[in-house]
């Protein structure tokens, strides 16, 4: 019976000793869709994650620790995300870079503010992500309202004095995104011709083009997706009208072009800026590609989210999540896609959208990129 | 500028597209490069005029909503067939046109990729395709989901149809994807019907004169054929008693099941015509274009195939002048509330007949 205690009593503090030195190291999480219909971008944080563990470590790690990594599978899930992060949070672990898919940011980062986690989404653009006066949530994304910023911004400087129209399919995205447009445009002192909504799935946009074509509108700004705007852009070329389409990044499908045939040559639309392609990006993608690995999407954006934490870790001088998070906010961070800078609310300050133009061809290119 | 905009067409978005451009470049682009020479010419931005000529924009919405109105009515035709002469509601109708539609996109990309590129060729043997087979699919239907319900309570074919209609959406997600399966614009061109001082032009492409011909067309065929024909004749004699056309040595079974079979050709074509003029199909196209068309056939009066087209047409015109005039967002509203106020009044529709002849 003595000997048994004592048994108990040396394994209780060989598992509190191998704890003990398995704190040694900051486990830190990636949380996205590894399995699933979204997995290839699960894939791609895992990969940004994996080589920014790697580079920090190599580089002394932080605060004299070493990163450890954890994987976390949500499949783009809400109720798996939710779940992942109450294990996050039960780990005790410190930060996540997190999740895809904003459906699943959103709900998991209750669980992460309630665990004391501190989350950085590399790729969910919901502005509800940071508009809940959470404390522990960052994104190193643009957000779909800054879309609408940067669309005024070009209408107004472009196509100043000409008439602008704003249609808009009702749905959160299409009204969200017109919306902002509409106030951007408004506020530069330009009031649009015609403000009209239609339904999401109809396939005759005819009376529309032809209010279009009565109100000699130059530009029409579709809040919606590729399908309709494909559509409308077809009725209105039949129609005769050479009104320039301009929407947002919903529009960034090879779909659209077959569409609309040549007829989309011309077509506007609001995108992020491919991050393999910024200066501050060089080494890193060379180091990816030297390992096999083609940076696309999301990956460079999760390396950032760790490049962001680590920095302001090292600041710090903690991984206490609040601490690390008031860092955050009040600094500048040197990353993978340039400086970066946040407000109160965890929003990048940098705007991360371009314009994109389509070509006859079917294919899309930065506009400026080419000088045009 | 004019060769430019024919021939530089993209070949690399997608294989659809690819074997397209090829049609794409054997057609003449005169219309488009027209209207586009046309625009150059007017400076849009300096004309100051707030309210173009009203005439002129009249007469464009005119032609909107009529070839709206043609398509509604092209499927509403086998709606009111089917009710015609069994008294159901076909509420898988809808789904029937879908498969046209889909069926004949894919006869069309195998034509395309056998090497065939003349447009009337192709249109025509897509046509006979797509009738042929979406009419064994209605047979398929009426054989295993309406023909053992036929003598039980009259809720249960009806029923049955709308399980169909649930099938053969899935179906056709499953076999062909959820994605929106689009075609480049196969029949260009048009013409130019007026333009008016300040640069307004009425515009009428040839697809949209095809679809309002195809519709006049196949509605003078279909009454003729439910009026002169024997089929036509074994067809009434079903709709006015059953059991007595069994007596006098109609085969009911056969007429009720051709009448499955031409509802079904139709919506074949009126899912050709649907994929020419707007270049795409869904799976879940039929849902909303079949409540449209039944919507059409009760307003025309359930029964009748001018009133099927009459209806259609009235249901495009309300939509494309509720559009034009007020407010985009309500023109389903406008359409409905329209519905009810004719149907207050003309429990029949349009052109219904009174209830009473029915048995």
């Amino acid at each position: 019976m003595k000997s048994l205690k004592l048994i108990g009593l040396a394994f209780g503090a060989s598992v509190a000793l191998s704890t003990a030195a398995f704190a040694q190291d900051i486990t830190i999480a990636v949380a996205g869709p590894m399995t699933g219909t979204e997995s290839a971008f699960g894939r791609q944080m895992k990969n940004g994650a994996d080589l920014a563990v790697a580079d920090i470590n190599a580089a002394g790690g932080v605060n004299g620790k070493k990163l450890a990594l954890n994987a976390e599978d949500d499949a783009c899930d809400p109720k798996q995300a939710r779940s992942v992060a109450e294990k996050i949070a039960g780990a005790k672990i410190p930060f996540v870079a997190g999740h895809f898919c904003s459906s699943s940011s959103i709900p998991a980062s209750e669980a992460y503010a309630d665990g004391n986690v501190l989350q950085i989404t590399p790729a969910s653009t919901n502005p509800l992500f940071t508009e809940r006066k959470l404390w522990n949530v960052a994104r190193v994304c643009g957000r779909d309202d800054q879309q609408g910023l940067i669309a005024a911004q070009f209408i107004a400087k472009n196509y100043k004095g000409k008439n602008i129209a704003i249609l808009n399919d009702k749905t959160t995205y299409g009204k969200g995104l017109a919306d902002e447009t509409k106030k951007a445009l408004n506020k530069a002192g330009i009031t649009e011709k015609l403000y009209e909504s239609y339904n999401k799935g109809d396939k005759d946009f005819n009376a529309i083009v032809s209010r279009l074509k009565k109100e000699n509108v130059d530009l029409v700004y579709v809040g919606g997706y590729h399908q309709e705007a494909g559509l409308i852009l077809r009725q209105m070329r039949d129609q005769g009208l050479k009104t320039v389409l301009m929407s947002g990044d919903a529009l960034a499908d090879k779909e659209y072009a077959s569409i609309t045939g040549p007829a989309g040559e011309g077509t506007l639309f609001t995108f992020g800026p491919d991050p393999r392609n910024k200066p501050s990006a060089k080494k890193i993608v060379e180091a990816f590609k030297a390992k096999g690995i083609d940076p696309e999407g999301y990956t460079l954006y999760t390396y950032a989210a760790l490049q962001v934490w680590t920095q302001a870790v090292k600041k710090a001088g903690t991984t206490d999540p609040k601490k690390v998070m008031e860092t955050i906010k009040a600094g500048k961070w040197d990353t993978v896609l340039g400086p970066i800078e946040y407000d109160a609310k965890g929003d990048i300050k940098q705007i991360d959208y371009v314009v994109y133009k389509w070509d006859a061809k079917g294919n899309y290119a930065e506009l400026g990129a080419k000088g045009s | 500028m004019r060769n430019e905009l024919c021939t530089s067409l993209y070949a690399k978005a997608s294989p659809v597209a690819a074997v397209s451009s090829l049609l794409l470049q054997q057609m003449k682009c005169s219309r488009a490069a027209g209207a586009q020479e046309l625009s150059q010419e007017l400076p849009l931005s300096g004309v100051k005029l707030r309210q173009r000529q009203p005439m002129d924009y009249f007469t464009q919405q005119l032609i909107n909503g009529l070839v709206l109105g043609s398509i509604y009515g092209l499927i509403a035709i086998g709606y009111t067939m089917v009710y015609g002469i069994v008294g159901m509601i076909n509420f898988a109708h809808g789904d029937i046109f879908m498969i046209g539609g889909f069926i004949a996109l894919i006869t069309f990309l195998i034509l395309i990729s056998i090497g065939v590129t003349a447009v009337p060729l192709i249109l025509l043997v897509v046509l006979l395709v797509a009738m042929a087979i979406t009419a064994l699919y209605g047979w398929t239907v009426e054989r295993i989901a309406y023909r053992p319900l036929r003598h039980s309570f009259r809720l249960a074919p009806m029923l049955s149809a709308i399980g169909m209609s649930f099938v053969l959406t899935n179906y056709s997600q499953v076999a062909q994807g959820a994605r929106v399966k689009p075609i480049p614009p196969l029949i260009t061109g048009g013409y130019t019907l007026h333009e008016s001082a300040d640069g307004f032009v009425i515009q009428l492409s040839n697809i949209q004169i095809l679809v309002v011909i195809t519709t006049i067309v196949l509605l003078l065929i279909f009454n003729r054929l439910v009026l002169r024909t024997r089929l036509g004749r074994d067809m009434r004699a079903c709709e006015q008693d059953q059991t007595m056309a069994a007596l006098l040595g109609v085969n009911v079974d056969r007429t009720i099941s051709m009448t499955f079979v031409i509802g079904a050709a139709l919506a074949a074509v009126a899912g050709l015509m649907y994929l020419l003029y707007y270049g795409q199909v869904d799976f879940n196209m039929g849902f909303v274009a079949g409540i449209k068309a039944f919507t059409a056939a009760v307003l025309g009066g359930i029964g009748s195939l001018p009133g099927a087209v009459l209806g259609g047409l009235a249901i495009g015109l309300i939509e494309t002048f509720w559009s034009a005039y007020f407010s985009v967002e309500y023109k389903d509203v406008a359409a409905f509330s329209i519905l009810i106020i004719v149907l207050i009044f003309m429990p029949t529709g349009l052109l219904g007949r009174p209830e009473v002849e029915k048995v």
